[in-house]
């Protein structure tokens, strides 16, 4: 019975001099793996545009129902996005959101991509729910802000030609 | 020296002794949760209080993070809230936490700290203890021991609730069962040292007992174990069958009174065991700067805590027939069987049948 104990002692005791393989959260974070599925992302290009057409594919594809476009008419005096319209509303409440990815597989100008945030956490539900301002990443350093004044005719197409997708 | 003379020294040195023990009960927490966390590759407590050592470059060192751990915890339970349920034996209810610390304190009474030394004029003779000098001093301990017991019992009766009284039952089982063991595994030490004062004890030690009686102090120290309630031990609050055992009605600073009995009845009997078996205050240089005797008695502490942090870290808990029957069929006859032996030892000694010096002699060396 002795010697078990003292096996198990002599183990425990080995791994006092070990370091500690805690990681510090808030002061250190892991990194998140290549394919994580956090908080989304409303991209642009890389003029300023706004990727997002307001078509509302994603609402459609989001099994949870936690994604609400409203969109409005682009004029090329104010234009937000290329083609007609644009999402001037773009709501997604993270309270309902179960981050699948079927609103960024529904997209059909790769406007919305979940990032890597994990950090959703509110004190009421009102701000659980993330507009558009805060999903839309900031402009590009060689574009401007929308709306734009453009030539017209110059984005008339709403899915402009896009390069294979990596 | 005047009887009051004596009384207000012992106030003083007790009052002293009471406020370390009670800072030190702070501080094994702490030293046990850093050491366990280390043992099971965490890094423990290290939020709450560091002091800053500024570092070359721009990030600072901290040094001794979560040193202020004790003071949040004490500051939690006192503001916590505290109600009494409503079907408790309201006065046995109040009593129990007071009567399980008041004895863990009281154990500190009689335990030396240092050898005789002069401070301020006053001479601490024959040792520095709050009751120095007491012939009694081991009987003193088992019976104080055997006192805190009814703190754990009585709480879970007046409770008012099945796993607190479970829990309290097999509380008063196993001490009670463990105490004979454990009491075994002192006498060889009166004997030994022929007298029942803890410093005549110390003084006759320039051996430790732990070599001349290895199993005496094995035995000792696990039915120390049992006595503190720990791990292996500790299944009378096993949270899983008991949710927390006796303790399982009380909050706030009752429940924290409960704890605190438990972490200095675990400096206590470190204090104990260093003092029976590890030689308490001697050391090197002891004799010239007697002051010293205060350092070693604290590193003789720490070391024994750590034996039981680290037993904590290994091993499971046992199961409660297997506890009766360690204790009953295994301890029990070993400590009688050890006692008997040394018995029969220092009488061919002091026979001179068996002369010390040519020991070697007879196993043919």
């Amino acid at each position: 019975m002795l010697g078990p104990i003292l096996k198990g002692m002599a183990t425990t005791f080995k791994h006092l001099f070990k370091p500690p393989v805690t990681i510090q959260y808030p002061d250190e974070a892991r990194p998140v793996r290549e394919r994580f599925k956090g908080r989304h992302h409303l991209h642009r290009y890389d003029n300023g545009l706004e990727k997002c057409i307001g078509c509302s594919l994603c609402a459609a594809a989001c099994p949870a129902d936690a994604i609400f476009v409203e969109a409005a008419e682009n004029t090329d005096e104010a234009r937000y996005s290329p083609g007609e319209r644009y999402a001037s509303t773009y709501e997604i409440n993270m309270m309902r959101c179960i981050f699948c990815g079927y609103c960024e597989d529904a997209c059909p100008t790769e406007a919305i991509v979940l990032g890597k945030d994990y950090e959703l956490s509110f004190y009421d539900r009102a701000s659980s729910i993330y507009t558009k301002e805060m999903l839309i990443v900031s402009v590009p350093e060689d574009g401007q802000d929308t709306p734009q004044q453009v030539q017209p005719g110059s984005f008339d197409r709403a899915i402009p030609d896009m390069e294979d997708p990596k | 020296m005047s009887a009051g003379e004596i009384a207000i020294v012992s106030l003083i040195v007790g009052f002293i002794v009471t406020l370390v023990a009670i800072t030190g009960f702070a501080y094994t927490t702490l030293y046990e949760r850093k050491l366990l966390a280390r043992l099971q590759h965490r890094v423990g407590p290290n939020r709450a209080g560091y002091i800053p050592i500024p570092g070359r470059g721009k990030k600072e060192r901290r040094l001794l993070g979560g040193i202020m751990q004790p003071a949040a915890d004490a500051v939690k339970l006192f503001f916590k809230e505290d109600p009494t349920p409503t079907l408790v034996d309201r006065p046995v209810y109040n009593l129990a936490p007071m009567l399980a610390v008041i004895t863990a304190i009281m154990i500190f009474a009689v335990i030396p700290l240092a050898p005789e030394f002069t401070i301020f004029g006053y001479t601490f003779s024959p040792y520095f203890a709050v009751a120095p000098g007491l012939n009694i001093a081991l009987i003193f301990i088992l019976a104080i021991t055997s006192i805190s017991v009814y703190g754990v019992v009585l709480a879970g009766w007046a409770s008012n609730s099945k796993y607190a009284v479970l829990g309290g039952i097999r509380a008063s089982a196993q001490m009670l069962s463990y105490e004979l063991a454990m009491a075994l595994a002192i006498i060889p030490v009166i004997m030994l040292a022929n007298s029942m004062d803890l410093g005549i004890i110390v003084e006759a030690q320039s051996v430790p007992y732990i070599i001349l009686q290895p199993l005496a102090a094995f035995i000792f120290f696990v039915a120390a174990l049992a006595e503190l309630e720990r791990s292996p031990f500790d299944l009378l609050e096993a949270e899983q069958e008991l949710s927390s055992g006796f303790n399982v009605e009380y909050g706030g600073m009752r429940f924290g009174m409960f704890f605190m009995t438990q972490y200095m009845k675990m400096i206590a009997f470190s204090a104990i065991f260093a003092v029976l078996f590890l030689g308490g205050y001697n050391g090197p240089f002891a004799d010239q700067l007697p002051a010293l005797g205060f350092l070693y008695t604290f590193i003789k502490i720490i070391l024994v805590m750590f034996v039981m942090i680290w037993i904590r870290a290994t091993l499971p808990r046992l199961r409660y027939d297997q506890l009766m029957q360690f204790g009953w069929k295994v301890m029990l006859p070993i400590a009688l069987a050890n006692m008997v032996v040394t018995a029969v030892f220092i009488v061919l000694v002091e026979e001179e049948i068996l002369v010390p010096d040519n020991l070697l002699s007879i196993f043919g060396f």
